[in-house]
């Protein structure tokens, strides 16, 4: 038995919306995997629960008219990663959430729980970063859609607005920024299976047509601070410039300035900061390959 | 304040009609209601497969899954993979055959996740089997005799020869 005191069980996004008014304190759960194992450690003893479960029209992935990547947040890993457009289109997100804990957990964890638990390890979040992509929030007042940079506030703490009822409804990613662009995540981790990363390291390329030029760079990292981030001063630098080796190894150096990682029982500052270079130069050199590059 | 929902779902091929506390995990349903105690209470957090019941086909791990969520659904124990009068699956024998089970803990659960990559019928390397398989912690055989007696039943159900024995 779980210790909650209550399960309110909403089969359209307007009952939980409504539920969500009517039960301020209550907690959402979707796939459970965080929510009922803080229910058992007893950080969530006691607590109330509206179950999105039952919300079917949040599953799957489909194209706008638009071109904009529509991620259900009710979607799983096991789907995500096995959905042809995501093979097709940003096939580096479906190889991130492949690596979540393991097999039964892929099945039943969400990409909705995933970035709504404000947690800076979450193997989605670093790639979600890296390609811009936009939280679609449905609550009393309609749909608003946040960049992702915003709906995290610190850590443990994202954009949710409890008092219009929201939940989040869907993980956009606009066409401009799939179009033409490659990339590669790394989760460094102590071992390969059931484990959280060490360093989330999500990086994507745009090449100019003749694939001698870095368009455009994005490099996003989880870990590296309390919440994920992305490394602006790292991508500036790199913008522009022919693709060489030698302007990957000075991006990956750029990164430092970027990131805070702090010093944890998992590893130390130092440690996370080296990694956080050479994860940085790995990702660059596997999505210039994949871009069609050379390097 | 007890709260209860009358629960309707198919479990090893059967239709069935419970009454279920709200509070309960699948696995509390499973092995108190049904008496279906292949599932087996390990860490109860996610971390080590022995609860694993496939629904829907899929395999999750039932102590971190709401017994309520079962409903409508297809639920599948080790107990519902053996034939009419017990006779053991081609997978149960291959766990027995090739010495994969010592203190048979994790054994349901890794013969539902094993239930599950098999219905693929499709061929995995080695890699990729012991990725599948890796959401499960066995404290006593090493994983190797399980891997091979996963990989065996495959080759077997793919009509291939199984170069690991076929030498010896
Ligand atoms: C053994 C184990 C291993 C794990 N390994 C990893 C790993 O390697 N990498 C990793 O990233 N994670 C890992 N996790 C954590 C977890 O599986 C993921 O974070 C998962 O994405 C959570 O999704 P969920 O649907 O289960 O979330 P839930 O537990 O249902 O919810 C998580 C949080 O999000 C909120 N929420 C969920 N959906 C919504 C929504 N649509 N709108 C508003 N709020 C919402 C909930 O209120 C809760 O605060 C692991 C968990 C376990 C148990
Ligand atoms: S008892 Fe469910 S995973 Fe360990
Ligand atoms: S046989 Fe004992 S835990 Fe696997």
């Amino acid at each position: 038995m779980y210790d909650l005191s209550a399960l309110y069980q909403a089969q359209t996004v307007a009952q939980a919306v409504e539920l969500r008014l009517a039960h301020p304190e209550a907690r959402i759960i979707a796939g459970g995997t965080d929510v009922l194992v803080q229910m058992r450690e007893g950080k969530l003893a006691g607590a109330a629960l509206i179950s999105i479960q039952g919300i079917d029209a949040l599953r799957g992935v489909s194209l706008e008219e638009d071109g904009t990547l529509r991620i259900g947040s009710l979607t799983t890993f096991t789907k995500l990663s096995a959905h042809p457009l995501i093979r097709q289109y940003i096939p580096v997100l479906g190889e991130a959430v492949d690596q979540v804990g393991g097999p039964q957990i892929r099945n039943a964890g969400t990409i909705g729980g995933n970035t709504c638990n404000g947690v800076t390890s979450a193997d989605s979040a670093s790639t979600l970063f890296a390609w811009d992509a936009l939280v679609e929030l449905t609550g009393k007042n309609g749909v608003r859609r946040v960049p992702i940079q915003d709906f995290y506030i610190r850590s443990g703490v994202v954009d949710l607005r409890g008092e219009e009822g929201e939940i989040q409804t869907a993980i956009l990613i606009p066409r401009e920024s799939y179009a033409h662009t490659f990339g590669f995540y790394i989760k460094y981790a102590m071992r390969n299976a059931m484990d959280i990363a060490t360093l989330g390291t999500s990086v994507n390329v745009r090449l100019s047509p003749d694939k001698k030029t870095f368009e455009r760079v994005r490099i996003a990292f989880g870990v590296a601070g309390p919440v994920p981030l992305r490394a602006w001063q790292a991508e500036g630098s790199i913008r522009g410039r022919e693709v060489s080796p030698e302007a990957v190894e000075e991006c990956s150096q750029t990164v430092l300035q970027d990131i805070a990682p702090r010093d944890s029982w998992r590893a130390s500052k130092a440690f996370r900061q080296h990694i956080a270079v050479e994860c940085t130069r790995r990702c660059l050199v596997e999505s210039v390959k994949r871009a069609g590059g050379d390097l | 304040m007890a709260q209860y929902q009358l629960l309707h779902c198919r479990i090893n091929g059967r239709n069935v009609e419970q009454m279920v506390d709200v509070r309960a995990s699948l696995t509390d349903v499973l092995r108190n209601d049904f008496r279906l105690t292949s599932v087996k209470k390990g860490c109860e957090v996610g971390e080590c497969g022995a609860c694993a019941v496939l629904i829907d086909g899929e395999c999750y791990n039932s102590c971190l899954y709401l017994a309520v969520w079962a409903e409508g659904k297809e639920i599948l124990t080790l107990e519902g993979l053996t034939g009419p009068n017990g006779e053991l699956s081609d997978i149960q024998q291959a766990f027995i055959d090739e010495a994969a089970i010592q203190c048979g803990f994790c054994t349901p659960g890794l013969i539902m996740t094993a239930t599950e990559i098999l219905a693929q019928h499709r061929l995995y390397s080695d890699d990729e089997l012991r990725k599948l398989l890796s959401g499960h912690l066995c404290r006593c055989t090493g994983y190797e005799n399980i891997l091979r007696a996963v990989k065996k039943t495959m080759l077997q159900r793919l009509g291939l020869p199984d170069q690991t024995t076929a030498e010896g």
